[in-house]
């Protein structure tokens, strides 16, 4: 229609393909190199790095693990933040204070916040375990054993991300209309079926958005795992992002990283795809 | 029954916030400590428990056994600022085009476009920073701000296109086919109409755009070594096996106030209902 229409899309898409292109096409081609700290430069070795990561039980069980530690924060967070934008939607004293607070993690940068943890979660000097003695539960091997590592990276993963959640139910909430709840009032229903059959399906749309977000950020965490555990003890806490950091950066296996980096790019955009369509089916009733 | 609902929702509110500021009330109370303060294990109360000093906050200006944050701090704002300012233009051009025009390029349509444009969010930092480096070398622009802002663009124009295409969806054609028909061209139908309407939507993208481009790590990591510092690059160098807990948490809590503020914008935009119309 109109010709000037390229002048609002290039510059955007042109620019962001200059600064993508290259990044991408070249991890195409290094990832069928043996580009390593012996060998730099580009040789051709076929799909040999391909071959190597399906063998390698360390990139299979670091997938596994993000999934699982993604997938259990990511629901955690949707069920803590909605429950907090409930509890302050309506009449609460000091509402506005406590919202704010409520926001305030997500403003803070997550590397920095993850050194303060680290102090926090120090078995002997830090602040957390003297209080879980004091209301009875005991010291927790929190940095140097398996199970309690992964809880840790969750912890901190949980306050830094639920104000996300938080923030975008609550500004659902607060553009529902009225009328909807004045209806189930008149019928009588009480607060737990108006939150079934009425708020939550208006929430449809937005939750769905939320929780993919949500997923698709919470599957490149790195830098919580790197200050916090270096995925370790042993590699209980590493994640695919780590383990390519690992390969890539610390052995300097490029050639392989990229493989893994590649295959990881297409598992993840398949994955979430299927995702979104699975959740838009569950979630959103009119637009499906 | 009331009374009981009250008072479960009134501790689970208190309790969540005691969770919130957890990390900050440590934070501070650990920069006014010394060596001493620290190895005696976790205490709280100044001049009860421990001997207060303000070695941690004069380590920032340049003191011992810290980081001189001055720099660092300049540098994270240049970079964040400039970054986030060169994405929201760019990208709320292009959310507008996408939002109203049909476009096709080769198979690709708009919605295609636009999956291109959000799809760079699914990218790990890890898989793009090896050749980012090299080709930041190539340029000459590794370990320099232009080169950060460079990557920072790639990184915070997706949402920025993100929030603006959904925001811009909400805004009625028939605002636009107004002007159409008063003869505008869709470039001061855009500047003259739309963007006084987009302001709410323009106010989440930027602080999406600060909050990403503020509290990246891993890019400024590994594209940087020492001429060119940012801030958290700068904090968590001073963790390691002897970190000096009082500087590290004085230097923390500079880190993170300025964000800090926009909690409190988002918040105002939030209970005025203007935040509503721009996540949908």
């Amino acid at each position: 229609m109109y010709r000037q229409k390229y002048l609002f899309l290039l510059p955007g898409l042109l620019v962001l393909v200059a600064i993508i292109l290259f990044p991408l096409l070249f991890t195409i081609r290094v990832s069928f190199s043996s580009w390593d700290v012996y060998n730099p430069g580009l040789n051709w070795v076929g799909g040999e790095n391909y071959g190597r990561l399906w063998e390698d039980a360390r990139y299979w069980e670091a997938l596994l693990r993000l999934t699982g530690l993604t997938v259990g924060t990511v629901l955690l967070q949707y069920t803590l933040g909605f429950a907090l934008a409930l509890l302050v939607w309506r009449e609460v004293v000091a509402r506005r204070l406590f919202r704010v607070l409520f926001l305030i993690p997500m403003m803070t940068t997550p590397v920095v916040m993850s050194v303060l943890w680290r102090t926090i979660f120090h078995e002997s000097l830090g602040p957390l375990n003297p209080i879980l003695e004091g209301i009875g539960i005991g010291a927790v091997p929190w940095l140097s054993q398996s199970t309690w590592s992964f809880i840790a990276v969750m912890i901190v993963e949980i306050w830094q991300w639920t104000p996300f959640m938080f923030l975008l139910l609550l500004a659902g909430l607060l553009s529902l209309p009225n009328e909807p709840f004045l209806a189930a009032k008149i019928d009588g229903a009480g607060p737990i079926r108006t939150f079934l059959s009425v708020t939550f399906p208006m929430l449809g749309a937005i939750s769905v958005g939320a929780i993919l977000i949500r997923l698709i950020e919470a599957s490149k965490i790195m830098e919580t795992v790197y200050v916090l555990t270096s995925g370790g003890p042993g590699t209980s806490t590493e994640t695919s992002s780590y383990y390519i950091y690992i390969r890539g950066m610390r052995d300097f296996q490029i050639g392989y990283s990229a493989a893994l980096s590649l295959t990881y790019l297409i598992i993840m955009i398949v994955t979430l795809t299927i995702v979104a369509k699975l959740l838009v089916r569950a979630l959103v009733r009119d637009q499906a | 029954m009331r009374t009981l609902y009250l008072a479960f929702k009134y501790s689970a509110i208190l309790l969540w916030s005691a969770f919130v500021i957890f990390p900050f009330l440590w934070a501070l109370t650990t920069s006014f400590k010394t060596a001493n303060g620290v190895t005696g294990g976790a205490t709280w109360i100044p001049w009860v428990q421990y001997e207060p000093s303000i070695v941690g906050w004069q380590s920032l200006f340049g003191g011992a056994g810290g980081i001189n944050v001055m720099q660092p701090f300049a540098n994270s704002l240049i970079v964040t600022l400039t970054a986030s300012a060169i994405s929201i233009a760019l990208g709320t051009l292009a959310a507008y085009a996408l939002s109203r025009f049909s476009f096709k390029f080769l198979w690709m349509r708009n919605s295609d476009i636009t999956f291109f444009f959000i799809s760079q969010r699914i990218m790990p930092p890890i898989v793009l920073s090896i050749p980012f480096f090299l080709m930041l070398r190539t340029l000459g622009l590794l370990d320099s701000l232009p080169g950060l802002i460079l990557v920072y663009v790639a990184l915070l124009m997706p949402i920025a296109v993100w929030v603006m295409v959904d925001f811009f969806n909400g805004i009625p054609r028939g605002l636009d086919e107004m002007a159409w028909m008063d003869g505008c061209d869709p470039v001061t139908t855009f500047r003259r109409v739309i963007l006084p309407n987009a302001v709410p939507g323009l106010v989440v993208a930027g602080m999406f755009c600060l909050i990403f481009g503020w509290n990246d790590f891993f890019f400024a990591f590994t594209l940087t070594f020492t001429q060119t510092q940012l801030l958290p690059v700068a904090i968590v160098s001073l963790n390691s096996s002897v970190t000096p807990w009082w500087a590290l948490s004085a230097a923390a809590l500079v880190s993170i106030a300025p964000l800090v503020v926009l909690a409190f914008v988002v918040e105002r935009f939030l209970s005025k209902g203007g935040l509503a119309g721009a996540v949908r």
